[in-house]
């Protein structure tokens, strides 16, 4: 409408492309710490205060008291057998499905991620509809240690598993096949050679099944049935909130997450080391 | 050499798939058959009480909250540790993890904390009359918490692949960051939301424990499906409890189907 408008838009100075995107970019730093400290850091944080409510002497003495210690004692053992059984078996059902041939295998590569789908008791009420106390086969090991066992088992997997697979997707079958050609036996090859490519990967993997292991509750909730002696630590937990020792829940918590942590940190930088070693 | 090896190479399948079938395929029939053991009728109505239906109601409704808001977290905080720099970017990576390493009672248990009466965030809501714990805002904070990190897990690497010469080249063809993000980025990343998704799904409908501590476990009111599960279960009302955790497995196994789907989708 006036004159001016057009060449005051002309002399206006070429928009910096980057301003937005500057902005953009801070504005969004704000909003993911914003969530996550919503989510996740503030409600952490109200459990480590809690836990140290009564002082370290608290802590401690929550942390120390007998049923906590059987149920970290139990936790910790059942983790490591099930950490075990997962690097043998997983390391095994990974080596099946990339090296073996049989009718099926594509279904039976894509059920190994089941655990990960299915709801946690509902993997606790499969269990026990086989193995419980009108198991059809004759195998009862409902409210036993073995239970709990075979529940971590299950929820875990596919950690080892899915850890494994690609590694020997990718593995060069010539220094297997060089091996065997110097005369050294399928064990040695094994030993010798497979393994150590493999072992950054069944760690990793045996790391995650630990983490997920220790703090697992819904899957082994029916199976423990309510005993003293199947007292894992979630359970643990879940019984100190209902009867209102928060402090004593929330003590036990932190150790967990603590012990989680430290696992996952160990093992990251040992297979970091060892994928730097090599190279 | 070959024929030498065969008898092992069997053995070892027979192992592997023997374990595979006693610990997860076997089970999982035997609660189709436990479902149905008194005939459809009885299944159908044991899970279409209104204690039930609500159940899988209250599920579906958070498990649709949790994933919109960790998808939408997921794909920003997913382009901001690929496309920016900043200091405690490593931080940021490792407190994303924290989810996958507590167990869903502490979850549950932090929350009661935070929120319950003595908490910090007790006093707040309360005397604004928002009831956060035994209601379904606490229900949602604890499922989002356990899903948080799939879609950025799930986005990263995708994102790390396929650079960002496509998005300076639009940003210098004058498109602005939405038109940018719209065009460009989304395109590309879709099958790896997608598979993030599909991941925070299957996580938010099966959540029992954290759900289990925050929720109060008042039946047709903050009961979820896997609560209903558990209580019917624990009152010997299996066929009830069978029949609804055929209905979740199914949901599981749709839930593969879709993952093994994404999954070629976005390596083709």
């Amino acid at each position: 409408m006036t004159p001016v408008a057009p060449g005051a838009r002309a002399e206006a100075p070429p928009r910096p492309v980057a301003w937005p995107r500057l902005g953009g970019a801070a504005l969004g730093r704000g909003l993911v710490t914003a969530y996550l400290s919503l989510i996740v850091l503030i409600p952490i944080a109200a459990l480590v205060a809690q836990s140290i409510d009564g002082g370290l002497d608290g802590f401690w003495t929550a942390v120390t008291s007998p049923l906590a210690v059987s149920a970290l004692k139990l936790t910790l053992i059942s983790s490591a057998i099930v950490v075990a059984v997962n690097v043998v078996m997983g390391t095994a059902i990974a080596w099946v499905l990339v090296r073996d041939n049989f009718p099926g295998k594509a279904i039976v590569n894509s059920v190994i991620d089941l655990p990960f789908a299915l709801p946690t008791i509902v993997a606790g009420i499969t269990l026990l509809a086989l193995y419980g106390t009108n198991s059809p086969v004759g195998i009862d090991i409902a409210f036993t240690r073995v239970g709990i066992v075979v529940a971590l088992l299950f929820v875990t997997l596919p950690f080892v598993v899915r850890a494994v697979q690609p590694v020997l997707l990718e593995l060069d079958q010539e220094m297997e096949e060089a091996a065997a050609s110097l005369g050294a036996g399928p064990l040695t090859t094994f030993r010798r050679i497979i393994f150590p490519n493999l072992a950054p990967a069944i760690l990793a993997g045996a790391a995650l099944a630990f983490a997920r292991a220790i703090g697992e509750f819904g899957s082994v909730l029916l199976i423990s049935g309510n005993l003293p002696k199947t007292q894992v630590a979630s359970l643990f937990i879940y019984a100190q909130i209902q009867s209102g020792n928060d402090t004593g829940a929330a003590a036990v918590s932190v150790t967990l997450l603590l012990i989680a942590l430290v696992v996952l940190l160990v093992i990251g930088r040992l297979t970091h080391w060892t994928l730097r070693h090599d190279r | 050499m070959t024929a030498k090896r065969r008898p092992g190479r069997y053995g070892l399948r027979f192992v592997a798939l023997g374990y595979l079938a006693m610990l997860l395929l076997i089970p999982i029939g035997m609660i189709s058959y436990r479902a149905f053991e008194h005939g459809f009728a009885a299944a159908r109505s044991s899970v279409t009480t209104p204690d039930a239906l609500h159940a899988f109601y209250m599920t579906i409704v958070i498990a649709v909250i949790a994933v919109v808001a960790n998808t939408i977290f997921g794909v920003g905080c997913a382009l901001l540790l690929v496309r920016s720099n900043f200091r405690g970017k490593a931080l940021l990576n490792a407190i994303i993890d924290v989810p996958f390493a507590i167990s869903p009672v502490v979850v549950g248990l932090s929350l009661l904390l935070l929120y319950g009466r003595t908490g910090w965030f007790g006093d707040v809501f309360l005397n604004n009359g928002i009831q956060i714990l035994f209601a379904m805002p606490g229900m949602v904070l604890a499922t989002i918490f356990v899903s948080l990190p799939f879609v950025v897990r799930e986005v990263v690497p995708v994102l790390h692949e396929i650079g960002d010469e496509q998005e300076q080249a639009a940003e210098t063809l004058g498109a602005n960051w939405w038109q940018t993000f719209r065009r460009i980025t989304l395109p590309a990343i879709r099958w790896g939301v997608a598979y993030g998704v599909v991941l925070t799904t299957a996580r938010a409908l099966g959540e029992f424990g954290a759900v289990a501590v925050v929720s109060g476990r008042i039946s047709g009111q903050t009961e979820t499906a896997t609560l209903w599960v558990a209580r019917e279960f624990g009152q010997f009302n299996t066929t009830g409890a069978y029949t609804a955790s055929l209905v979740l497995a199914l949901i599981a196994v749709a839930t593969l189907l879709a993952m093994n789907l994404f999954k070629r989708k976005e390596a083709s």
